[in-house]
């Protein structure tokens, strides 16, 4: 083997997630310095981290090259994935910092675990080689087990990060036993090369192909596992539920970030070929489109019957992950490849501003004693806080896909590609579930503006437990980025345009 | 497929005889050996002394940290040998690599420091 040289491993590429990795090495050192009452300068240091890596990824944006010995790629899809995870990320921050002080957790190894996770998420974007997919998704995963539990003497908390670790450590067995199989079939874990094996392998009838179809279903769980997709779900509520409220706005955004990142490159890049003779359409999408309508249907019902938000949410994240996956099962037919991708992730972005703000003023409400949230809290809302009860329901309406909110573009997006992909009864199952959501997420709207005369309404200005000024930052900076997206939808399109996973090699 | 069946058949064999070699001196012992039993040859077989007590005793949660810190420079070894002892035909991306490697050590091995992880108190 030899040696490369450093030009060779072109490692400029792939500086946004590097510098990340390093600042938060650095980062690590000098929050050993910072006395015990000044913990916030971490998260400004966290924050200015950040800044750095965005403007790196600035300057990678258009590039099409790969990395570190084609195992890293720096593309649109990378650069798109990276703004996203980094906007998510600093809006965490910005939550995370009076919450970690009203909840006695302040600890600086909090953000330095939500950097680590971070670059996680942005290795995971851009990598090209199982490995590095798999060393990526602990990197993601590992700082999320740890901050689930971040609350101290709280059981649930303590359950939800203890759950959290046991189930994801058994997924991540599954991701691991599919690359092996793969590998086994054909003798690379580099996803262009696994592209360019396929057929061969195929032709020749052997026992390859067996372990080729076996390893991709064993993939495919061990991604649904981290994206939480029906029957991969169980998970989602308990964890969502016990971890403290930053920290689960922040992994419902970028576990599905990094995951679904994976899912697009892998199925995209490395399998679309696996299909039957004379076929042009690949032997997973059947298996995902039927995944991906068992998560709709049931993530938009057993949302429901919840009364505890978080959980509430929780099954709604489950439920827009189905949406997702519809993006990633209409990459199977041939040629839409590409478009399949830009839906999925127009729609991951706008998830993320909407998510982040609806878990943003749920925090708000969130008392000091360690009680849930529920439906309840909302009632009267917009007599006591005006304005943040219209930005909950601006939220909420994009959850649902009402046109004006990037909840409608992605929907969009996703329905259509759907839709060229020939699976009719697959976009409306989702077209009829949307419409189920709609109510679960409008019953916190008729709480906070139709019923203004029961007993438990505040008084008017009635200060909020979780309300802060970083806070407040954070819900306007998600209800920019879901109305700018649901308003000029060509800002984000034109950030993928020329994402192309599926022709970006010669081959 | 005929290929295939043929290397498998190998490990068939394999299956069948593995369990002959071990049970066939047991089986040889049971038929020919002398019974004499007594109280301590009847007791169930356990190495080193008898346990006295309960086993489920509060360990110190120092040591923990300190088999972490061991495992950090355990690892260190292994890859830094090898790293040293080619670092005469070593070129500079070897070289950066290895600095990496020992500059995350430091971090983690400075981190752990300043959380006085390495006073036994």
């Amino acid at each position: 083997m030899d040696i490369p040289t450093l030009e060779q491993l072109n490692l400029s590429a792939a500086f946004p997630a590097i510098s990340l990795a390093l600042g938060t090495c650095l980062l690590l050192l000098v929050d050993l310095f910072l006395p015990k009452n000044r913990k916030y300068l971490t998260a400004w240091l966290a924050l200015g981290g950040l800044a750095v890596s965005f403007i790196f990824n600035l300057f990678a944006y258009n590039s099409s090259t790969t990395a570190l010995e084609g195992m890293f790629i720096a593309d649109q899809f990378t650069g798109f994935s990276n703004i996203a995870v980094i906007v998510a990320t600093a809006i965490s921050i910005l939550l995370s910092i009076d919450y970690l002080k009203r909840h006695q957790m302040e600890r600086g190894e909090y953000y330095i675990l939500l950097l680590f996770s971070a670059t996680g998420a942005m290795f995971m974007a851009a990598a090209n080689d199982l490995v590095v997919i798999f060393v990526a998704l602990e990197l993601l995963s590992i700082p999320l087990y740890i901050m689930a539990a971040f609350r101290p003497n709280d059981a649930r908390s303590e359950e939800s990060g203890m759950k959290y670790f046991i189930l994801g450590a058994f997924s991540s067995a599954f991701l691991v036993y599919g690359a092996a199989l793969i590998y086994g079939a054909s003798g690379t874990t580099n996803l262009t090369e696994i592209f360019s094996s396929v057929e061969g392998i195929l032709a020749t009838q052997s026992a390859s192909s067996l372990y080729l179809l076996a390893g991709t279903a064993l993939l495919v769980v061990g991604l649904g596992f981290k994206v939480a997709v029906v029957p991969f779900h169980m998970w989602t509520p308990d964890v969502y539920e016990g971890a403290p409220t930053p920290v689960t706005a922040y992994m419902s955004v970028v576990a599905k970030l990094g995951g679904f990142a994976s899912f697009l490159r892998v199925m995209i890049i490395a399998l679309p070929a696996l299909a039957l003779p004379e076929s042009t359409i690949a032997v997973w999408q059947t298996t995902l489109w039927l995944i991906a309508a068992a998560t709709l249907i049931l993530g938009n019902f057993v949302a429901i019957a919840q009364t505890n938000v978080k959980r509430m949410l929780a099954y709604s994240s489950i439920a827009h992950a189905g949406y997702i996956l519809m993006a990633v099962a209409a990459a199977g037919t041939a040629g839409l490849g590409d478009s399949a991708a830009q839906a999925a992730l127009i729609y991951l972005l706008a998830y993320t501003f909407t998510n982040l703000g609806a878990f943003a003023v749920a925090m708000v409400l969130e008392k000091t004693d360690g009680s849930n949230v529920t439906l309840d809290d909302f009632i009267g809302l917009s007599r006591r806080q005006p304005l943040l009860a219209f930005l909950m329901a601006f939220f909420m309406l994009s959850l649902i896909g009402i046109p004006t909110t990037s909840g409608f573009i992605g929907k969009w997006l996703v329905f259509q590609v759907t839709l060229e992909a020939g699976l009719i009864p697959l976009a409306i199952i989702g077209v009829l579930t949307s419409v189920v959501s709609a109510y679960y997420y409008v019953r916190i709207i008729v709480n906070m503006y139709l019923r203004e005369n029961e007993a438990a309404v505040g008084d008017e200005g009635e200060a909020l437990p979780g309300a802060s000024q970083y806070v407040n930052w954070a819900i306007y900076a998600s209800f920019a980025g879901t109305l700018i997206l649901g308003l000029l939808p060509v800002l984000a399109t034109n950030l993928v345009n020329t994402v192309n996973l599926a022709t970006m090699f010669p081959r | 497929m005929t290929n295939v069946l043929n290397e498998w058949a190998f490990i068939g064999v394999f299956f069948l005889l593995a369990p002959l070699l071990p049970s066939l001196p047991i089986a040889i012992a049971a038929l020919i050996s002398p019974r004499k039993p007594n109280a301590i040859k009847q007791a169930t077989y356990e190495c080193g002394l008898e346990t006295v007590g309960d086993t489920w005793v509060q360990f110190k949660v120092q040591y923990y940290v300190f088999g972490l810190i061991f495992l950090v420079f355990d690892v260190e070894m292994v890859f830094l040998f090898p790293w040293a002892l080619a670092y005469q035909q070593l070129d500079f991306f070897a070289f950066a690599a290895g600095l990496l490697f020992i500059f995350l050590l430091t971090d983690a091995l400075f981190y752990a420091w300043g959380k006085n992880a390495l006073e036994w108190s």
